[in-house]
């Protein structure tokens, strides 16, 4: 089978820095198995997911999409790329934007991928709304009547609205209060049973990338330490960095 | 008599919105106490009233006694003599805590002088002293870089010594590892820990996250939308909480967490 990303011996380094954030690192993400990025700052999970996203191009290695190596300056290859990968960011407050509203926000997808106009647009922004579980009367309302939690599920609309096969997030939940959390987490499982959607998750928080995704990479320093099977990974871990990780996870009182 | 005692208080905002209603509860010294609720409980209102603190067209009534001192009404100048010495604070977010502009060694001391009226080289090694306690390696670096040269957690030291540094009967910790990462939060949460029981400090902890709270305190406050819900240990608290409020706090946290007692693996 065919990942449907991959990264092969990716390496980058910023310009202006001595030192590469991420070196030699190969992963896979294969439909209907959702991959987390654990990590620490600086680890380079973030630019992984720009990577992954296309939105920069690798220093060294090789980023492919569907088998191909994925060329930023191939306008066809783009097109399909973006109708099949979508993301969702950390901050509900900073992602959305305050003038436009959420029917339009939703729509946007739709509109630049040339997928569906008019009343067709109409009906996918209002389904993709309904999956997430807002009302129907959102779709003409503005992003600040809605709470942190509320706007995420909008994230997650606009970024599920073009029916993507994989859907890329970073720190999807960090943001959120501990009950929104449970429940945009559940959002997050039902898309993934209901619509057959891989999440490629960025993540500091073990116990969301537990409940939502079957493979975990470890990150610590630009570098792959540990991968595998989460359950293995996280329920045996065998790189000392993961263990620590862990142990460092607070736990409530039995 | 208790260190801080706040009675019946209500923060309303200037178009009358009460965010925190009716609100009592006291810390006596050397005890702690955790302030739990998720966004807009009231939570971080109520510690800037502790201080005197509330946002400009903010007002509080009721009463908050801290260290024999009335908080509520009083004038800049008697506060500014009981913010520090009393209690002082260290914030979510050391970047926002700290001036941009002037080194760390420099903020630093600026309580030090003040408070305990050091000048000159006496200053210096009781900056650099502060800054060992912390745990700061190198702390002659530390003291010379600026805000943006030290990594976050080395910041919340940072912060964390300057809260300390007029050695105050109650520290007041607003989500202080809420911005770190998961290994430096558990490092910073030991700290906090040992540094304040070694010297018999009262602490007033607040978070949105019952298993950090219960790092450091034992005794806590459930808030919602500006009142208390519940109080008690957390261990009660967990095990049988009394509100419905409170157990479905506690059913999130526990939700997430046993995504991470992974079966039989490998």
């Amino acid at each position: 089978m065919t990942a449907v990303l991959e990264l092969d011996s990716v390496g980058h380094t910023y310009r202006g820095s001595a030192a590469p954030v991420v070196e030699d690192v190969s992963l896979k993400v294969d439909a209907g198995h959702s991959l987390a990025l654990v990590g620490e700052s600086g680890a380079g999970k973030t630019t992984l997911l720009r990577l992954l996203l296309g939105l920069a191009g690798p220093g060294t290695g090789t980023v492919r999409f569907d088998g191909d190596p994925l060329r930023l300056g191939d306008r066809e290859q783009m097109r399909r790329f973006r109708s099949a990968v979508q993301c969702v960011f950390q901050d509900p407050y900073a992602s959305l934007d305050p003038r436009q509203r959420v029917s339009r926000i939703v729509a946007e997808p739709l509109r630049s991928l040339g997928v569906a106009t008019g009343a067709a647009a109409h009906a996918k922004v209002a389904e993709a709304l309904e999956q997430v579980g807002l009302p129907a009367d959102a779709a003409s309302r503005y992003p600040h009547e809605f709470s942190g939690g509320q706007r995420q599920r909008i994230a997650i609309a606009r970024a599920t609205v073009c029916d993507p096969r994989v859907l890329l997030a970073d720190e999807p939940v960090s943001a959120l209060d501990v009950t929104t959390r449970v429940k945009v987490v559940d959002l997050l499982g039902e898309l993934k049973r209901e619509r057959g959607l891989t999440i490629v998750m960025v993540s500091h928080d073990l116990s969301v990338v537990a409940a939502l995704c079957e493979r975990t990479a470890v990150l610590e320093r630009g570098r792959v330490v540990e991968q595998g099977e989460t359950r293995d990974v996280l329920g045996s871990p065998e790189h000392p960095y993961t263990r620590r990780l862990l142990d460092s996870v607070p736990r409530l009182p039995v | 008599m208790s260190l801080l005692d706040v009675r019946d208080l209500t923060i309303r905002t200037g178009d009358g919105r009460d965010l925190v209603s009716g609100l009592s509860f006291s810390v006596g010294r050397g005890e702690r106490l955790g302030l739990i609720g998720e966004s807009g409980s009231g939570k971080s209102l109520t510690t800037l009233a502790v201080l005197g603190l509330l946002p400009d067209g903010m007002t509080a009534t009721g009463s908050v006694e801290l260290d024999g001192t009335q908080i509520v009404g009083a004038s800049e100048k008697r506060l500014v003599d009981v913010r520090g010495r009393a209690a002082a604070i260290v914030f979510q977010e050391p970047l926002t805590a700290l001036d941009p502009l002037m080194r760390v060694g420099r903020q630093l001391a600026e309580p030090l002088r003040r408070r305990r009226g050091l000048k000159g080289d006496a200053l210096r090694k009781a900056v650099a002293e502060a800054l060992e306690q912390v745990r700061l390696p190198e702390p002659g670096r530390i003291a010379r870089a600026f805000p943006h040269e030290i990594s976050g957690g080395q910041r919340q030291r940072v912060a964390l010594a300057m809260a300390l540094a007029c050695d105050p009967g109650l520290l007041i910790a607003d989500e202080p590892t809420t911005a770190l990462d998961v290994t430096v939060q558990s490092e910073m949460l030991v700290l906090l820990d040992t540094l304040v029981g070694e010297r018999g400090m009262a602490v007033l902890f607040v978070s949105h996250d019952l298993a950090v709270v219960s790092r450091v305190t034992d005794r806590v406050l459930v808030m919602k939308d500006g009142r208390a819900v519940e109080d008690g240990t957390v261990r009660d608290l967990v095990r049988a909480p009394r509100q419905a409020y409170t157990k479905a706090l506690v059913d999130s946290a526990r939700k997430l967490e046993s995504a991470l007692d992974l079966g039989e693996p490998r």
